[in-house]
């Protein structure tokens, strides 16, 4: 099993040699992107099965022991994670090849798309199964890197403008990130994070503070949590519509991940729980309201996207297992999710023209099918019971309640405020997008109206509409089932998070699992 | 732990000297400054690893007092290589925006001069970046529009 482990990584960077090789051949290279990620996915789905059963495996890089050589770590978390990553990276991969197939034009995906994009995916799975602190650096770097190209692909003025505010943070985010490992390098004389989990302990309690919360700020930047939030609603939405998809769904969730490891295996000492419960809530309340002042429906999911993420955060803080098995699903839940509103976004675009709610309606006449694929994803965000977004939700405020502190109630009423406030802003999208007749669009005057934002980058008007291939709605489709799928099974998913949140109750789980051997 | 007092002053003034540039508004300044600290976080590293010793690991025998700390070392050369990619990258995200913002709203339009071209109808396979310029200054001048203002434009662009 420990072979399977590697190939994880491998096979996405000789993919994406491939593809480069075959930048001429356009279906050839739709072809070895697909083949590879969905050989990813059956891998991933096998290793999680196997770590399930038998506990995490552990594979010393080049056989090099633990602390001296690197190893990747892949264990219930890791592996939840790299499979839902997987999976959203192959839906949107196909919807990308239905409408690069369709377009052809330099606004859509180009030759370097398919590398980059395989890129992406081995630097997401290194930063998943990274067992040491720099591996994960190098994979955020990796995944960073290939989304710099992403976002700018094509080079247009407004991407250029939006990519520059991304990278800048970005850069900033990873040197700070950079800083704490020398600085716990410093404390610890080690990377590698289970014997970090051991040394840390006996450090002095204020330097163990400081080490925990200059990994926090890093982690924090990525993962868009407020006050570090402002750069993504400028810079996600102009991304093209498959590119915007994967930032939303999955790279803010690296973030989180980081953050879950940080506060569960490296730092289970240091108590952050009040701070980190207060940044939720700004996180919570100030995305939300964000939100509801944008009129174009991408920078709306771009709020809508860092507010969400103040649940996770919330649950990371609660910090019982009851939390963090919430929080394990919600994250599932929220990439599968945005990433498939995303898409949907994208194919209303296509039938209107444009994704300013002041200028598009009659979709639900024009496009029934695309209105349920919508419809779905959106009260699925919105929280509506019984869907997915519902339980997670409830889960979560559930283990809140058994906390009991005054600011944790605060938190839930936030929360719920939030997720009515989510609603709303959907439902009005719903309401103006695809119930308003297209003949009553313009001159159209609604209190509802009255305070919304353009986008700063819309230049106004309708771009010609464009038909929507099959295997954009395919793809679309596939997800969309995939979210259904997790209300469905929700059951033994939950348990599953359960399952995963049990392995960090006791930091050792991990850190045995890195050096069988030596425990005390 | 000793570390060596020359370094840890000069890391402070490059962090110093890099944030105060990273707050320019131009771009190239930016990068500057992300170099600058950049190098600064090596450096850090570099003190991390304790003083000064021995080559590590070259003579085969297992570790002594006197040899010097490898793993540090190793971060930092990874560091470099990812600094250095990453700033390429910036460098051809300033030449595009600069070119944008030579061309105004043209820069979408304007198509890649090469635009038609084949291998037959070309001789020289790249051209140089003076010749970029030559091509921008002609469709400035044939357009009506001049999206840069005397003395602003061109010189806080670049």
């Amino acid at each position: 099993m420990s072979a399977l482990v590697p190939l994880l990584v491998l096979l996405p960077l000789l993919g994406a040699a491939g593809a480069l090789v075959l930048g001429a051949y356009r279906r050839a290279q739709v072809l070895v992107s697909t083949l590879t990620l969905t050989a990813v996915t059956v891998l991933s789905a096998i290793l999680l099965v196997h770590v399930d059963r038998h506990g995490p495996v552990v594979v010393d890089v080049g056989g090099w022991d633990a602390p001296f050589g690197i190893v990747l770590v892949a264990d219930r978390l890791a592996m939840i994670m790299v499979l839902i990553a997987a999976l959203m990276l192959l839906g949107v991969l196909l919807f990308a090849a239905g409408q690069g197939i369709a377009d052809g034009d330099r606004e859509t995906p180009v030759s370097i798309f398919h590398p980059t994009y395989l890129v992406l995916a081995a630097g997401l799975f290194v930063a998943f199964i990274a067992g040491d602190l720099f591996n994960l650096y190098v994979g955020f770097e990796m995944l960073l890197s290939a989304s710099y190209v992403l976002l700018t692909l094509a080079g247009t003025g407004a991407r250029i403008r939006a990519g520059v505010t991304y990278i800048i943070v970005s850069l900033t985010s990873s040197i700070i990130f950079l800083a704490s490992i020398a600085f716990i390098y410093a404390a610890t004389g080690t990377v590698t994070m289970a014997l970090i989990a051991e040394r840390v302990r006996d450090l002095p309690a204020d330097v163990q503070l400081i080490l925990c919360i200059s990994l926090l700020v890093a982690f924090c930047i990525k993962a868009a949590v407020f006050p570090m939030s402002f750069w993504l609603p400028d810079s996600y939405p102009t991304a093209p519509a498959p590119v915007t998809a994967v930032f939303a769904g999955l790279l803010t969730k690296v973030g989180v991940y980081a953050i879950i490891r940080t506060d569960t295996v490296m730092f289970t000492d240091v108590n952050i729980d009040i701070p980190l419960m207060v940044i939720a809530l700004l996180t919570l309340i100030i995305g939300i309201l964000g939100a509801l002042a944008q009129a174009d429906i991408k920078r709306l999911l771009s709020f809508t996207l860092v507010s969400h993420i103040g649940y996770m955060i919330f649950g990371i803080a609660i910090g019982s297992q009851a939390a963090l098995a919430a929080t394990i699903f919600y994250i599932v839940h929220h990439i599968i999710v945005q990433t498939t509103l995303f898409l949907a976004t994208g194919l209303v675009e296509r039938v209107g023209g444009t994704t300013s709610i002041n200028r598009v309606g009659g979709i639900l006449k024009a496009s029934p099918f695309v209105s349920v694929l919508f419809f779905l994803g959106a009260m699925n965000l919105g929280g509506i019971p019984p869907f997915s977004g519902f339980l997670g939700k409830f889960a979560l405020f559930d283990a809140g309640v058994t906390l009991g502190s005054p600011l944790s109630y605060l938190l839930i009423a936030a929360g719920a405020a939030t997720s009515l406030l989510t609603l709303y802003a959907l439902a009005r999208v719903w309401n103006m997008v695809f119930w308003r007749p297209r003949g009553d669009v313009e001159g159209y005057s609604s209190p509802l109206l009255d305070s919304l934002k353009e986008n700063p980058d819309d230049s106004g008007g309708t771009v010609r509409t464009k038909s929507v291939p099959r295997l954009m709605l395919a793809a679309t489709t596939g997800m969309v089932v995939l979210t259904v799928c997790l209300t469905v099974f929700a059951g033994p998913l939950f348990n599953l998070a359960s399952r995963t949140a049990a392995d960090f109750d006791s930091p050792t789980t991990y850190v045995d699992a890195v050096f069988p051997e030596a425990s005390p | 732990m000793t570390a060596s007092a020359t370094l840890i002053v000069l890391m402070a003034v490059l962090y110093a000297v890099g944030i105060t540039v990273m707050l320019e508004r131009s771009l190239t300044r930016v990068l500057i400054g992300f170099m600058l600290v950049g190098n600064a976080t090596n450096l850090l590293i570099l003190l991390v690893s304790g003083p000064s010793g021995t080559a590590p690991i070259v003579t085969g025998t297992s570790a002594d007092e006197a040899m010097a700390d490898p793993v540090p070392q190793v971060l930092m050369l990874t560091a470099i290589v990812i600094n250095f990619g990453i700033t390429a990258f910036v460098l051809a995200l300033i030449y595009r925006s600069w070119w944008l913002a030579q061309l105004g709203d043209q820069g979408d339009v304007v198509p890649d001069q090469h635009t038609g071209e084949t291998e037959a109808t070309t001789e020289a396979p790249f051209d140089a970046v003076d010749l970029d310029d030559a091509a921008l200054q002609k469709i400035l001048a044939d357009s009506d529009e001049h999206p840069y203002e005397p003395g602003r434009g061109l010189e806080e662009n670049r």
